[in-house]
């Protein structure tokens, strides 16, 4: 059998999620910019326990690796370093699709403290499109190197998320970041995240077309961010909507044709 | 008197304040999400050999662009 969509792409990493050999009680997702020691946070929660898995038709490769808290098994998916969830490449696309159709548990976007300004560019976007985000602000010691005093409880405040400080390459904010995740991922806590408001024109324009919108979606993605992406005319993101939208139908078409060939048996 | 001009004959060593970018699609959402948005500080900091691309530090981070790309921000003078 040759490629088809459904072993391809985001689906095929996604069914292999579903077939590890520990259940997992969460899946998290591990966002952040290019160099911001993500991969040090990945190692330090999962204890270097990961295997990174690719699939055909992307050259991204997303790692995965597992944790137990409060005997708990966390899975931890290390997405690709992006500055953006607007798709400009396939990283990108890969990031945004996994917080988009992965239904992750909590994302933790990790941040670089020492320009912290241009990561959070990131973690509005991630903000926009799922309320369980977690800041995760990494390198603190470098930036107090740098004389940057980082006032989390302001930060924490303003964003509405929860903010964990952390040096991972020393392991230090870990078990903090492991018991925030609890928190987001088992529903104990619920961030709410500043809402981003844009101008008149756009909100008008987004009052317009956004029942509509939630109307065709049925509550099965935030309205209010797909309604932006068609503002935006980005039609990757309608196409793999569509796609997932699509390939929930099969499943559940494949159910009741199972269903129907119990029934014949029993006749 | 305020001059505004393309962020390509920024002289190196210097900063400027970014007005607008011209750029559309995606190399547009490329260029912002960078962080290259109106009142953005930016400053030029090295030539690659060839002079081109230039390494230009934007919020924190040191980032090289092309011609093509810088000659599509528009930027002024700080003084």
């Amino acid at each position: 059998m040759g490629l088809t969509a459904q072993s391809t792409g985001i689906n095929a990493f996604l069914e292999e999620l579903k077939q590890s050999s520990v259940k997992a009680d969460a899946v998290i997702a591990l966002a952040g910019n290019p160099n911001t020691g993500k991969s040090t946070v990945f190692n330090g929660l999962t204890g270097l326990n990961q295997h990174t898995g690719n699939w055909p038709g992307k050259t991204v490769i997303l790692a995965k690796g597992n944790y137990q808290h409060q005997r708990k098994n966390i899975t931890l998916v290390d997405l690709p370093g992006t500055y953006s969830l607007l798709a400009n490449s396939a990283d990108e696309q890969v990031a945004r699709d996994f917080i988009c159709f992965g239904n992750p548990d909590a994302v933790v976007v990790v941040a670089d403290a020492t320009c912290l300004e241009r990561n959070l560019n990131l973690s509005l976007q991630v903000m926009e499109i799922t309320p369980r985000t977690i800041l995760c602000v990494n390198l603190i010691d470098e930036a107090r190197r740098k004389k940057m005093e980082i006032d989390l409880a302001k930060l924490e405040a303003i964003l509405g998320i929860p903010v964990v400080p952390a040096v991972a390459r020393e392991k230090v904010g870990l078990k903090q970041l492991k018991d925030v995740i609890d928190k987001v991922a088992f529903g104990k806590k619920w961030p709410q995240p500043k809402s981003m408001e844009y101008s008149e024109t756009i909100e008008a324009a987004l009052a317009e077309i956004q029942r509509e919108v939630d109307h065709l979606l049925q509550g099965k993605f935030n309205s209010r961010w797909v309604a932006l992406r068609l503002l935006d005319g980005d039609n990757s993101i309608i196409t793999e909507i569509f796609h997932y939208l699509q390939r929930l139908e099969i499943k559940k078409q494949e159910y009741y044709q199972e269903k129907v060939k119990v029934v014949e048996c029993c006749e | 008197m305020i001059v505004e001009f393309k962020l390509t004959n920024l002289p190196i060593g210097e900063k400027a304040e970014v007005v607008s970018v011209l750029a559309q699609g995606v190399a547009r959402n490329r260029l912002l999400d960078l962080g290259l948005v109106p009142k953005t500080i930016i400053e030029a900091v090295r030539k690659s050999p060839l002079g081109d691309p230039v390494a230009y530090k934007i919020r924190g981070a040191v980032i090289a662009l092309r011609a093509e790309e810088s000659s599509q921000i528009r930027v002024r003078s700080l003084n």
